[in-house]
């Protein structure tokens, strides 16, 4: 097998390739965030009446409340904030589609570049 | 003038050849690794109480911590056979082949640059909320933190972690006073912890917050695999990596179980699943005002380790990537003068900055759990796979792990119950993420990988791998 010699990049084409991957790095972490993919998927289960009682705390849970600045007022948007477990599952079935052709196509492409480098290194011997 | 040679460690320099300096010694790995993971304790952990109460925050702690510990006995096993700069990287460049390593080595620099950001943000609110001067944002606290750190690794590797070893210490005792200051033997008196976790709030969702805690789970040890980062510039791999990386797990074992018990005992399961500050809030909580200021300043140092080892990794791993021709040469460049990848480490610094800027503290934790879990997946497959085409005997290994393959099984299965956790609440940016990565593998298979030179990517002195 011949020895693979790659092309000399230009400047111009590193500083391209620069850019495309910062561009990447920012669409991909900063995208979720603006299109508010990001963050958890809580909802607050409002109650009328609020007590202390009503928000499930006992004496001592209400006095740690107290100690830290917190009426039953303040602290229900926090108390009563939750999350709602309810398994989506064509989401479910597109993350596992998208996790397993993901990992599918590294190992596939992964293994064809690795013979290259396999074949070229070990050619002589 | 500085110019990069590729596929070598070394740098040219006025015809010069300079490398990383082996300059580091096991107390310099461990400080590395817990350095960078210790501040999971002081803010973090608590959210997966958040998604499924007090008990299954101490459930996944146990559990995520076999995760871990079944991640440090696989890396130090490979990292012991495989030397070099970049870690997992330079694992999946000899072991699965250059598109995985392309995806690990950004596994890598997202999970770390993502927690420095977290510190940062931690680190800025916590100060904020110490100073309780209205008007008073984080955002100076944030930029000064992020730009004098990345000065500091930029003049050099010893003194960055001789700087994490010292403040990871005192981060670390302070969590043994506290638990010891609260009379941890008794419950009553400063610790309630019957009457906080109840039969009833134990466990708010059911069995399903549980599997849902093990997203925030991770971050009781997220980081602990940072300690490979440093292979080249370790005097003994062999003996210090194993070493430093075990004493390390088992270090944060210790502070993740003394850190459940204190906070558990003194808040509701509701505040400590959203507060920033649990160990300093603790802290307030034992009514002692020097265990309150102990622990404000302990939450700073652990935020400051963790980021000062998050650059030190995320810069290696980029400059592995130069290094290679995986990127750009020019990141692959080593400092005349201070040995150190200082273009990576500036290239990094505005996108942390960036970052810290417009994300909040549980999305970007959220980020650098994701790329660390998938990162976790790679490595349970690598091991099988370093071990069916290097058999036993057939190389020479500084350290081989016991009972293979369970723990590669193990952490499969615990990756795959984490991804699911992950979708619980957090679905939608798992899949813009992977989505990110398959576009930037597309990128690299079909164009990228031509600048590479194929032979050079096999650096170690083994035989041809069986099954080619």
């Amino acid at each position: 097998m011949s020895r693979y010699t790659p092309p000399e990049q230009s400047k111009a084409g590193q500083v391209f390739d620069i850019a495309v991957v910062v561009v990447a790095i920012f669409v991909a972490l900063w995208l979720p965030l603006k299109l508010g993919l990001a963050g958890a998927a809580k909802s607050i289960d409002a109650l009328d009446a609020k007590t202390w009682e009503a928000l499930g705390q006992n004496p001592t849970m209400a006095s740690i409340w107290e100690k830290l600045g917190y009426t039953p007022e303040t602290a229900h948007d926090i108390i009563q904030n939750r999350f709602h477990y309810i398994i989506d599952w064509p989401t479910l079935i597109i993350m596992a589609a998208v996790l397993i052709g993901y990992f599918v196509f590294l190992f596939r492409a992964s293994d064809r570049e690795y013979r290259d480098v396999i074949n070229e290194k070990f050619e002589d011997k | 003038m500085t110019v990069a040679v590729e596929n070598t460690i070394t740098t040219t320099i006025h015809g010069d050849r300079v490398s990383l300096l082996r300059v580091l010694g096991p107390a310099h790995v461990w400080a590395l690794g817990v350095g960078i993971v210790l501040v999971g304790e002081f803010t973090g952990w608590n959210f997966s109480a958040d998604k499924g109460g007090a008990l299954a925050a101490l459930i996944v702690c146990w559990i995520v911590g076999l995760l871990y510990t079944s991640v440090a006995m696989i890396d130090s096993e490979v990292t012991s056979t495989v030397a070099a700069a970049g870690g997992q990287y330079a694992q999946a460049k000899h072991i699965v082949g250059p598109l995985m390593a392309f995806n690990v080595a950004l596994f890598l620099v997202f999970a770390y640059t993502m927690l420095e950001v977290s510190d940062a943000i931690l680190l800025g609110d916590t100060i904020v909320a110490k100073a309780g001067v209205e008007g008073l944002t984080h955002n100076s606290f944030i930029a000064a933190t992020i730009v004098v750190l990345a000065w500091l690794n930029y003049r050099g590797v010893l003194m960055t972690l001789n700087v994490n070893f010292v403040i990871t210490a005192i981060a670390y005792i302070s969590i043994v006073i506290l638990f010891f200051s609260v009379s941890p033997w008794t419950q009553g008196a400063v610790l309630k912890l019957n009457e906080l976790v109840t039969p009833g709030n134990a466990l708010p969702y059911g069995w399903i917050g549980v599997i849902a805690a093990f997203q925030f789970g991770i971050w009781y040890y997220l980081g602990i695999e940072g300690t490979t980062q440093a292979a080249e510039e370790v005097r003994s791999p062999a003996r210090s990596l194993p070493y430093g990386t075990m004493a390390g797990m088992i270090t944060l074992l210790i502070a993740a179980a003394m850190t459940w018990y204190v906070c558990a005992s003194l808040m509701p399961w509701e505040y400590l699943g959203i507060t920033y500050y649990p160990l300093w809030d603790a802290g307030k909580l034992t009514g002692s005002p020097l265990l309150e200021n102990l622990l404000f300043v302990a939450t700073l140092l652990a935020a400051l380790a963790s980021a000062n080892g998050c650059i030190n990794d995320a810069a290696r791993a980029w400059f592995s990537l130069g290094r290679d021709r995986y990127l750009p040469s020019w990141f692959s460049a080593v400092h005349p003068r201070y040995r150190t990848p200082y273009r990576s480490i500036l290239f990094l610094l505005p996108i942390a900055l960036a970052f810290a800027f417009i994300a909040d503290l549980n999305q970007a934790i959220t980020f650098s759990i994701l790329s660390g879990v998938l990162q976790y997946t790679f490595m349970s497959i690598n091991i099988m796979m370093f071990r069916k085409k290097w058999p036993l005997g057939s190389i020479r290994r500084g350290y081989t792990h016991p009972f293979h393959p369970l723990p590669a099984i193990v952490l499969f299965c615990l990756c795959v119950v984490t991804f699911f956790a992950i979708f619980l609440g957090f679905g939608s940016q798992l899949i813009a993420m992977v989505a990110f990565y398959f576009l930037i593998s597309l990128w690299f298979h079909f164009y990228r990988y031509r600048f590479v030179r194929r032979g050079d990517q096999f650096t170690m002195p083994w035989p041809k791998p069986q099954g080619y």
